[in-house]
């Protein structure tokens, strides 16, 4: 994703080397060894708008290797999966889950996602609240699932940093964290943080006093990322001279937006309110990457494609509060609808992310029902490419060509179905989850020795 | 192109049963008449005064309205599951909710509080949950101050102030989740509980638990009312089974997450379950036990099975989880049923099968009925063919268009 202008770009520079000698919690996920695969006979979506069928995908040393034709030679140790009558997808990605810090059990003790404290929080981390033993992981593996940003949630104007995981098993969240994935940055417009804050009495209360505290948050953000620069562009003798700027977490985050490093992920249901912060982002020359949920999203479709921004979005919540009541089933083929557009199926949901692939045909069936004209291939976009495309790794992942990262699921039949099931699941050529293979399906230490004394 | 012609072929329709419609017949549908007709191919059905009075094939009749459906499936219209469809409008306004009776001025339980007189029929979700194949569902109380949450009862979501049906049908919480609301121990459920049955055989002078509406109330609910009891965990739903047993109540318990793990019990006392076939989490300490298949067991040991969403501006969202439940083992017939004929059943409505002699509410699905990527494609109601715009139909229609000329706020139809 081209995020921003020559000179922003520029100006990154110097603060990117700040930041990597300085990254704390490192990914320590590296995926085993597996030995290469070849899966034969299928229907292939690849995530990059084809489908080929009867064809085959072949990947080794965790990338995919060729897509479509069969090689001619294979390693000897090379193990087949004839696919006949399965359909085999991208691993699937949810750009807007609260596994972990969310986590079920959903017990008081385990409330993590939401530092409701103050309007501004941007100096708060997702991973740092993220249980790795949430049961929550394996359900979604289950359904499909190989990637998944966790967001904090929306009481606040600016929430904290989001972290992109695979969703593989550990102990720890680093274990999981996907590698040189950028940092995104939870944003709240509307109800949530004017309620929230408008009850403390701290405000904001309104609609007009959230925007306020945005472009305060900015304009701070802006002071802080220049006496940065300023003081590394100092020659090395002056530099020894002048006091260092002091470090401050929440502009830390809020300056890697505007040096394009973290990526901004806006949660915004109503269309004027999106089309205000288009304008904010302009003001502070940053980048809205994602508005997350969007209901009026469609009002706004032409709006959205023009400016780059993705809309991540449900198949057919609506009404629970007055900025979801109009809310439309067709929400997200609307938004899928112009050039350039990028329409993305999101669960903000422990049980949606189970069934992604389920949300995305529902989303589709009322695209078709209205008229529109959207493939199995187009729609599987939205939980794959596109979701990559706004974590900004769609580079490594989120679609089947060779080279990238062999994220790969197998279903028992056309997933665009209540019926079908993941049957495989890989990420990095590593087989994580068999529906058939007890042995390879995690168990959470919290689900361990569960229900031991159940009369069988 | 679709929805235009299906909008022409429904103003058509709508165009002639205007004028009211008599007789309406209904050409060359499968009919899955969940009754003992089975499914039928090819079949033709005459409605008259709402009333089913032939089915067959090559039924040679005349009729005011004339459909051929081309073959497609045809089922008895769908149970939402229990909502609040009619009692609220947008969660997040507060006075746009009815569904709960909290700050009771008197401290004692109330039973005689009924949802039914909150309930609006012109509320959006009404068409907007009928228009997805949707005909009635439960009418539910919920999250009172004590254990009752109140009354409420089957209701037929055609737009009519008085379409409530049934038998008076009482909710109850029982579980962890709701015991703070009692002091602190769902055991303090049941000695609530049990005290007020207790209240019936004492003198109305001594009653410590109900006030005189509610004793009123109380034994005529224990006589021919449905009693639900929310309860995920199995050792609650043990007690659901002792206190139906003791009472001899007729009761169904509702979440039921754990209730595969007392399939052979909850069949013996003939207790039902209303399910949502998505559940599959440790959502709490009482839901450790959640599966898949738990309505798949369920129903392969007799329990009778119903479903629900949880919801209720989504409670469209039930289908794929009775598609989901199929998924996983149940029985795609029994499903069906679940979704159409049962509930009526449990909880004292009209016979909904598809049969001479019944006034049946029909919808034409585009496809299977419990696959998501299918979608009704006509509602009948009482004979008559149901509009199948809504608020958010409307909203589809402003926005489809990509250029329109004056601005949306001018598509106004």
């Amino acid at each position: 994703m081209t995020y921003l202008s020559p000179f922003v770009a520029l100006a990154s520079a110097s603060i990117a080397t700040l930041a990597i000698a300085s990254t704390p919690f490192p990914s320590t996920y590296a995926a085993p060894d597996h030995a290469p695969v070849i899966i034969t006979n299928a229907t292939i979506l690849t995530g990059t708008g084809s489908r080929l069928d009867d064809a085959s995908i072949f990947f080794a040393n965790g990338k995919i290797v060729s897509v479509g034709e069969e090689p001619t030679a294979l390693p000897a140790d090379t193990t087949l999966i004839d696919a006949r009558g399965a359909w085999v997808t991208p691993g699937i990605i949810d750009v807007h889950s609260h596994l972990g810090v969310y986590p079920s059990p959903g017990v008081d003790a385990h409330s993590d996602g939401n530092e409701a404290t103050a309007p501004v929080t941007a100096e708060v981390w997702a991973e740092h609240s993220v249980w790795p033993q949430d049961p929550g992981f394996g359900r979604a593996l289950a359904g499909g699932i190989t990637a998944l940003q966790i967001l904090p949630g929306s009481a606040n104007l600016f929430g904290g940093r989001g972290v992109t995981l695979k969703n593989v098993a550990s102990v720890s969240y680093q274990g999981m964290k996907f590698p040189n994935a950028p940092y995104g940055l939870k944003m709240a417009c509307g109800e949530n943080p004017k309620r929230v804050y408008g009850r403390k009495g701290s405000g904001p209360s309104t609609r007009m006093g959230n925007i306020a505290g945005y472009r305060n948050a900015w304009i701070k953000a802006v002071e802080y990322r220049d006496a940065h620069e300023q003081f590394e562009a100092l020659s090395d003798e002056k530099r020894g001279e002048t006091e260092k700027p002091k470090r401050d977490l929440e502009l830390e985050t809020l300056a890697g937006v505007l040096n394009g490093d973290i990526i901004v992920h806006m949660h915004c249901y109503r269309a004027d309110e999106m089309m205000t912060i288009l304008d904010l982002a302009k003001e502070f020359n940053y980048k809205v990457g994602t508005f997350h949920h969007g209901i009026e999203a469609y009002k706004i479709a032409s709006e959205l494609a023009e400016n780059d921004v993705c809309g991540a979005l449900w198949a057919d919540w609506w009404g629970f509060k007055m900025e979801a009541y109009d809310g439309i089933q067709e929400n997200i083929a609307l938004v899928d609808r112009p050039k350039g557009s990028c329409a993305i199926v999101h669960s903000d949901s422990d049980e949606g992310i189970q069934r992604l692939n389920q949300e995305a045909a529902k989303a589709m069936a009322r695209g078709l029902k209205a008229g529109l004209e959207i493939t199995p291939e187009r729609a599987i976009q939205w939980i794959t490419s596109n979701a990559a495309k706004s974590l900004g790794i769609e580079d490594q992942t989120g679609s089947l060509q060779s080279g990238l990262m062999a994220d790969i699921v197998v279903w028992s039949g056309n997933p665009f179905s209540v019926y079908a099931k993941a049957t495989n699941v890989f990420i990095d050529g590593v087989e994580r989850f068999d529906r058939l293979d007890p042995s390879k399906q995690p168990v959470s230490d919290f689900e361990l020795g569960q229900l031991m004394e159940i009369e069988r | 192109m679709r929805i235009y012609m299906s909008i022409v072929w429904i103003a058509l329709a709508l165009q002639s049963s205007n004028v009211f419609a008599e007789r309406l017949l209904m050409k060359n549908a499968t009919l899955m008449t969940m009754g003992a007709e089975g499914t039928l191919e090819g079949a033709d059905l005459l409605i008259e005064d709402g009333e089913i009075r032939a089915m067959g094939i090559d039924l040679q009749a005349t009729a005011d309205t004339v459909i051929d459906v081309a073959g497609a499936t045809v089922t008895p219209t769908l149970f939402a599951g229990a909502t609040a469809i009619g009692l609220v409008e947008v969660n997040a306004v507060k006075e746009s909710v009815d569904s709960s009776l909290n700050n009771s001025p008197l401290g004692k339980v109330h039973i005689e509080f009924d949802v039914r007189d909150a309930y609006s029929p012109h509320s959006s979700l009404v068409g907007i949950t009928r228009v997805e194949g949707y005909g009635y569902s439960l009418l539910m109380a919920n999250g009172a101050e004590y254990s009752v949450s109140g009354i409420g009862s089957l209701v037929e979501l055609d737009g009519r102030f008085d379409s409530f049906s049934g038998n008076d049908t009482l909710f109850i919480d029982v579980d962890g989740y709701s015991s703070g609301k009692v002091g602190g121990s769902r055991a303090a459920h049941w000695m609530l509980l049990e005290g007020m049955m207790s209240d019936l055989d004492r003198r109305p002078d001594s009653q410590e638990y109900l006030t005189q509406a509610g004793r009123k109330q109380l034994k005529e609910l224990r006589s021919e009312g449905v009693f639900v009891f929310a309860a995920n965990r199995a050792a609650d739903i043990k007690q659901v089974i002792n206190f139906t047993e003791k009472h001899r109540l007729s009761s169904v318990v509702i979440g039921a997450r754990e209730a595969w793990m007392l399939a052979s019990q909850l069949a013996d006392s003939g207790i039902a379950v209303m399910v949502n076939g998505l559940d599959n989490l440790p959502a709490d300490f009482d839901s450790l036990g959640s599966r898949l298949d738990n309505a798949a067991i369920l129903n392969d040991t007799g329990v009778t099975v119903m479903f629900t969403s949880g919801g209720t501006h989504n409670a469209r969202k039930v289908r794929q989880g009775a598609g989901t439940a199929v998924a996983y083992g149940m029985n795609y017939m029994s499903a069906l049923r679940a979704m159409t004929v049962v509930p009526s059943q449990i909880f004292g409505g009209r016979d909904r099968a598809i049969k001479v002699g019944n006034s049946t509410d029909l919808v034409v699905w585009s496809g299977d009925p419990l696959e998501i990527t299918s979608h009704a494609t006509a509602v009948i109601m009482a004979g008559q063919v149901t509009s199948m715009e809504t608020r958010q139909s409307k909203l589809l229609e402003r926005y489809l268009p990509e250029k329109p000329s004056l601005g949306r706020a001018y598509i106004n139809r």
